[in-house]
């Protein structure tokens, strides 16, 4: 990680800060661990500033904060990315929309 | 037995969390904008890499500043506090400086207690039944394990971390290395060093 993006992402604090257990980076399912993978290497590529995603995922968390074991830090974490992406042209809605009913459906699975 | 359970890899229904996130992993890899290398490596970075950097920089602040390392030894968390790494949950941090007669060792014989804000994430020999019901009872012989072989004029030292005090060892500094500067001298110093199951590198194995 370059230690730029690296302190960035891993000194947000109080209710940004990235739930932990004893020090462990927790992701509580696979998903999770992916959304945040996805975001810090976009913004290691100098997709977009991660100041904007930061202030993106604090509206959410104000909006509906985590529990102190940090359920739903991701699913809030993941509500950012998508309204990034969305803003910055990367992905449209439709194609969201229609690639996820495709996943849902069952007719890729490429775990 | 059923075609489900036989062909079907997701019995369960995906939450759609999850279904949104490949969703977009898949749409921004095809665009090109992104590597399922570059995502697994970050993931990788996150969850392996983080700590012992920061232990590192205190470990050659300490090797090139005297005072600082006076401070250091002193009270270990307020000066790790100083450079910016926060976290324990309210455990000290002590610093425990291995010299030519003493060498320190750390293990949490109870759990995986870890000075995670300087190291990072346990190794996973850290948290096995062996190394901590061993490393106390024959500890020179589980570090020549790890390829350590400590004189018998040497005093080795184990130190359990526990949930109010995690330790770390500040590793003598290597020969050669008096011409190297603060920043030369922070990739010597390993994760090992720092649990006081290696030496820090010698600057011609680093290299």
């Amino acid at each position: 990680m370059t230690s730029e993006t690296q302190t960035q992402v891993t000194s947000m604090q109080g209710d940004l800060a990235l739930p932990r257990s004893n020090g462990e980076p927790v992701f509580a399912a696979p998903w999770e661990s992916r959304a945040f993978g996805i975001a810090v290497a976009l913004n290691e590529g100098g997709a977009y500033d991660w100041g904007d995603f930061q202030r993106r995922l604090a509206n959410e968390i104000a909006a509906a904060p985590s529990d102190a074991e940090g359920t739903g830090y991701y699913e809030r974490w993941l509500t950012s990315l998508e309204s990034l992406l969305l803003d910055y042209g990367m992905v449209t809605q439709a194609e969201l929309d229609a690639r996820t009913a495709v996943y849902e459906s069952g007719e890729i699975d490429d775990d | 037995m059923s075609r489900n359970h036989s062909g079907e890899r997701h019995p369960e229904p995906q939450p759609y969390a999850a279904l949104r996130t490949k969703a977009i992993d898949s749409l921004l890899v095809e665009k090109g904008l992104i590597s399922t290398d570059a995502i697994d490596a970050r993931v990788q970075a996150y969850e392996q890499d983080i700590g012992p950097l920061n232990g590192a920089k205190v470990v050659a602040r300490a090797w090139t500043d005297a005072e600082f390392k006076a401070r250091l030894l002193a009270d270990g968390t307020s000066v790790v506090g100083e450079m910016g790494f926060f976290g324990a949950q309210g455990a000290e941090i002590v610093a425990l400086e291995n010299t030519p007669e003493v060498h320190n060792v750390v293990v949490c014989t109870l759990c995986s207690c870890y000075p995670w804000p300087v190291l990072g994430l346990p190794p996973r020999w850290y948290k096995s039944d062996a190394f901590r019901a061993r490393i106390v009872i024959e500890p020179r012989a589980v570090l020549r394990e790890f390829g350590l072989t400590l004189g018998d004029s040497i005093e080795v030292r184990v130190w359990d971390s526990n949930s109010d005090i995690r330790y770390m060892v500040l590793p003598e500094r290597p020969k050669g290395t008096d011409g190297l500067s603060e920043e030369e001298l922070v990739p010597l110093v390993t994760r090992d060093s720092m649990i006081g199951v290696a030496k820090a590198e010698s600057p011609t194995r680093a290299v």
